[in-house]
This record gives C-alpha cells, structure tokens and sequence, in this order.
C-alpha cells in the first residue's frame, strides 16, 4: 500500500500559509441493515473511507478517481461540512472542518453531478436567494451576476426563465455560476461533467481551469472520467473502497503501475474497470433505515 | 466590535435570502397557492356548517357565537398548519428538490435560518388566516359587533413565538426520518389543537388531557382570541392567557433550536443530509 501523505505533503517552511487541504487518516462508516434479531433490525458498521490521508496545496488541482461507491462522494461531503468523521483529522486552509465548520463553509464552495435548484424559480431567483446566504446584498449580487453568467457562457436572455425549463447542460451552468459567485478559495467538485453533452462538458472543463488560472483557486475533482482527471488536475489518485491507493502526478503513477494509459493503472491499482459499480454504503444506509 | 458588526450584517442579510426565496416559491407557485387556499375555505365551511346543524337539529344556542367559535378553531387550524408546514419544508421541500446540501453547507447560522423561515411563515400566515377568516364571516354574514381584533393579533403574534419553537422541533423529523417525518409532523399539529381545545372548550377533555392543554401555546391562543373577537376582551381582560404565552414562547425558541441542532448532528452522522432523502 503506497501512503499518498508521505509523498506528497510539502515541508512547512516551503509553503506560504496552510494547506488548502490537509486530510489525515480521515474515517468514515455508516450503519447497514444486516437481517433481523428477533423483531429488531440488527445493524453492522460498514466503513465508506478507510484512514484517508492526503494534502493539497494551495491552488493546485487534484483529481480523484474511483468507481461509482468508491467513496468519492462521502469524501467531498466530509470537507464540505455536511457529514461528520468517525475518526482522523480534516482542515481546510488550517480550520477544522469539523469543529470550525462555519469558518469552513466561508471557503468552500461545490459543484455536483445534480445542478440541484428549485425547479420552478428562474437562475437569477436561484442565484439571488444563494448569494444572500453568503452575504451578498440585492445590488452587490445584481452587478457581480451578469457577469459572472457571462463568463459561464450562459445566456442573458434566459436568466429569467424557470429552471426547468433549462437543458441539463445549461443547468449545469448556472451551477457554476453558483461555485463561482461566492469565490470560493476550495472548489469541490463531485463529478460536474457527468451526464453533459460533448459540448457542455467540454465548457465546463474550460471554466474550471480558468477557475485556477485567474481565481487562484484550490480544486478537488472527483470523478470517473479519466480523460477529464488527465487533462484537468496536477496530481490524481485512486480510491478504491474507501482506501486511497496512491495520489501523484499522472506521469508518476503510470509509472508505479508501468501502465501506458491511466485506464491500464487504474486497471492495475484496483483489479477492475473504472466502469465497475460498487454498492454505495451511504445509500444502501439510507434505503435501508428509512 | 466592528467583526461582530459585520457577522450581524452577513446573518441579516442572509436572512432576508431565507424570506426572499420563500417569496418567490410562492410567487412561483400562485396556482397551487390559490388551489390550497380554495381548498381551506371548502373545508372550513364544512366545520363552522355544524353550528347551523344544531340550531337545525331543534337545540337552543347562540348560533352567530356558535358559529364564530368554529371559524376562530378553523382559522387557528389553519394558521398552525402554514406555520408547521413552512418550517418542516425547511427539510422536506429542500430535499425534494435537491438544495438541501447546498443550503446546509452555506454559512448561515442556523438560528438564523430557521429563525427567517418563521418570520416568512408569520407574515405569509396571518395574510392567509387573515384573508380565511374574512371569506367565511361575509359567507356567513357574521356581524361581531364586540370584537376586539387588535386583541386577537396581538394574541395570535405573541403565541406565533411559541408555534415557530414547536415547529423547529417537527422540522427535524424529516431529517431523521426523510420518508415519514412530514407525516410526523401534521401529527403533532393535530395532536396538540386536540389537546388545546380547538373548537371547544378545553374543560371537556378527560383530565389527563386537561393537564397536557395547560402546556400548549394554542390553549391560550385560542381561548384569548375567543374571548377577544366574540366578548370585545381587551389585553389587559386577556392577560392571563398572555403571559402563558410569553413564557411558553421564551422556552420554546431555545428548546426548538437545541433540537433541530440534535437533529442536525445525527443527521451528519447518519449521511441523511443529502437530496433525495
């Protein structure tokens, strides 16, 4: 087992200022209905991230890969406040994001697979009431958005229409309108291009690196798109089951696994195709208890 | 002291988004609004019917007290159930339609969140209740010579601070359970107008029940605004129904907000923070 922490967290006085993201041995398990003891649902822990240690600098990219269950989601969860750790320490630029998630929520912001909106209300309707809840006032939020639209290559002229009315491409848009409107320090980024056209999904990936390149921001992609994880991030790693097996540059880890493609050391790392689902423990919790 | 300034201005103006946003669920949803709407003022018909029933059925009463007891009980109903339902949305309606994730990981304080959800929920309550109570007395061309209304609002805004705390406390049903918390939560609003006397007097109760009432906001409400809209009762004749309020709505806001801070933390642990419940 190659321990990505190791190789890769920088010496302290070669840094300005914290890590972006500083994750050591991070743990994480949810309850699985296992059958019955008598009348009474008998439950067992199933861990979703095994001891996940890793960093990342400030404004660097790094992707990580996994199948569908890998563990993926639950790690962006994590570093976005919406789920507590079993174990191990998470900080985002030297906060805890467990203890000081407040302060956290400050510099992160999130684009998933689903543009997740009110349906019925327009982008600006969506956007608007968003903003505020970063503190944006009315006349701040009016000037900053066209812009910001603008840049995301959505159309001016559609703000005002109900966001079901909007392909999912153009949703997706308007998502990152979202990201971008509160300029976040952290992007975190769980599968944003999935599901999009060759089109969408090509503009998508151009804002995120103009996202790096004139915002300075941290990203941290995760997906199963190797291409995507290739062309985007400065390092990639490989979650398997809860356990990130190595984190480097693409070159490297080719390298490791003497693999020509990142699909032959995905292939090579895990023992399967990217393409492969897992269960999602997260999920099967949740179907399970409800 | 200029840093505290500016959390005060972020948490206000974060709450203006809460009520903003719910404004324009409502602008967006008119229809459906007016739907429900007709719909109250069908059901509540058939509720306060029941005093021209009796007079009908041969019994001696005061049919227009009768009847305006109904439409306070009717009105209250329904008041209570926009109160709950907005703030139970706080969860529900969010997961359905996918924000709740990015609603949960904004930094808003949540004191201020659901604090801005049931300031929305007043202000669009008292013009729905408002607006039911108004259809049904010209329907019946109740006369109510004595009311005291600047009583009754009076009364209905100091319990609404005790309805927001009960409601914090049944928006974290749905986070615990996604599938059957909304249902919890009608169920507690049903069970405590039962408690309170919602269309009668509380002293019919089985003293058991008798004993829950005395805990309730809605007893108070209930009995001030009757005695208010149909005895002409100014504050001063219901302030024994007031000052219950006022200590009911002191306690219940920081217990309703320990709650759903409960709720949240098992949530997050659980992984039941997410869309689609």
């Amino acid at each position: 087992m190659i321990h990505p922490s190791t190789s890769v967290r920088p010496e302290p006085e070669a840094r300005n200022g914290p890590l972006a993201v500083d994750v050591s041995n991070l743990r994480k398990e949810f309850f699985r209905r296992d059958g019955r003891r008598w009348l009474l649902p008998r439950r067992r822990r199933v861990p979703a991230l095994k001891g996940v240690t890793f960093t990342i600098e400030r404004g660097e990219c790094v992707a990580i890969l996994g199948q569908n269950g890998s563990g993926k989601s639950t790690l962006v969860r994590l570093l976005s406040t919406l789920l507590l750790h079993d174990g191990g320490t998470a900080r985002i630029f030297g906060h805890d994001a467990f203890a000081e998630s407040r302060a956290v929520r400050r510099l992160v912001n999130r684009v998933s697979v689903e543009a997740s909106f009110f349906k019925k209300m327009s982008a600006d309707e969506n956007l608007g009431y968003a903003a505020r809840f970063y503190g944006m006032t009315p006349g701040e939020t009016g000037r900053k958005l066209p812009e910001i639209l603008k840049r995301v290559g959505f159309p001016a002229g559609r703000s005002r229409e109900p966001m079901e009315a909007l392909s999912r491409g153009m949703q997706q848009k308007v998502a990152l309108a979202r990201a971008l409107l509160t300029s976040p320090i952290l992007l975190l980024l769980d599968e944003p291009t999935t599901g999009l056209d060759p089109r969408s999904k090509h503009e998508v990936q151009q804002f995120i690196r103009e996202m790096r390149e004139q915002h300075d921001s941290t990203i941290l992609l995760c997906t199963h798109d190797l291409a995507e994880a290739e062309s985007l991030a400065d390092r990639v790693g490989i979650l398997d089951r809860g356990e990130l097996l190595c984190l480097e540059p693409v070159d490297e880890l080719k390298a490791r696994y003497g693999a020509g493609t990142l699909e032959e050391a995905f292939f090579a790392a895990t023992g399967k195709s990217i393409e492969d689902e897992e269960d999602d423990e997260e999920d099967r919790d949740r179907k399970e208890l409800a | 002291m200029r840093g505290a300034a500016a959390t005060l201005r972020h948490e206000l103006i974060g709450l203006s988004g809460v009520v903003e946003r719910n404004a324009y669920l409502v602008k967006r949803y008119a229809w459906w609004e007016l739907a429900f709407f007709l719909w109250t003022v069908a059901n509540t018909l058939t509720i306060v019917f029941i005093a021209k029933g009796v007079e009908a059925s041969g019994v001696d009463i005061d049919v227009e007290r009768l009847t305006t007891q109904l439409l306070i009980g009717a009105v209250i109903w329904a008041y209570l159930g926009i109160i709950f339902e907005i703030l139970t949305e706080t969860v529900a309606w969010e997961r359905w339609e996918g924000t709740i994730e990015y609603t949960f990981m904004a930094p808003l304080s949540r004191p201020v969140h659901l604090i801005g959800m049931g300031l929305f929920a007043i202000a669009y309550g008292v013009l729905r209740a408002s607006a039911l109570f108004g259809v049904v007395a010209v329907f019946f061309g109740l006369d109510m010579p004595k009311a005291d209304f600047v009583t009754a609002m009076v009364l209905l805004a100091i319990a609404s601070v005790s309805f927001i705390g009960i409601g914090m406390m049944t928006a974290v049903l749905p986070l615990i359970s996604p599938e059957k918390g909304t249902q919890l939560g009608f169920i507690a609003q049903g069970l405590m107008l039962v408690v309170s006397g919602v269309y009668y007097d509380v002293s019919v109760l089985p003293t058991w029940m008798e004993w829950i009432s005395k805990i309730s906001p809605a007893t108070y409400a209930l009995r001030g605004i009757r005695d208010a809209i149909n005895n002409g009762a100014g504050i001063g004749d219901v302030w024994g129904d007031i000052w219950p309020l006022i200590v009911i709505g002191i306690a219940s806001i920081p217990l309703g907000l320990w709650v759903f801070g409960r709720g949240e933390r098992y949530a997050k642990q659980h992984g039941k923070l997410k869309r689609s419940g």
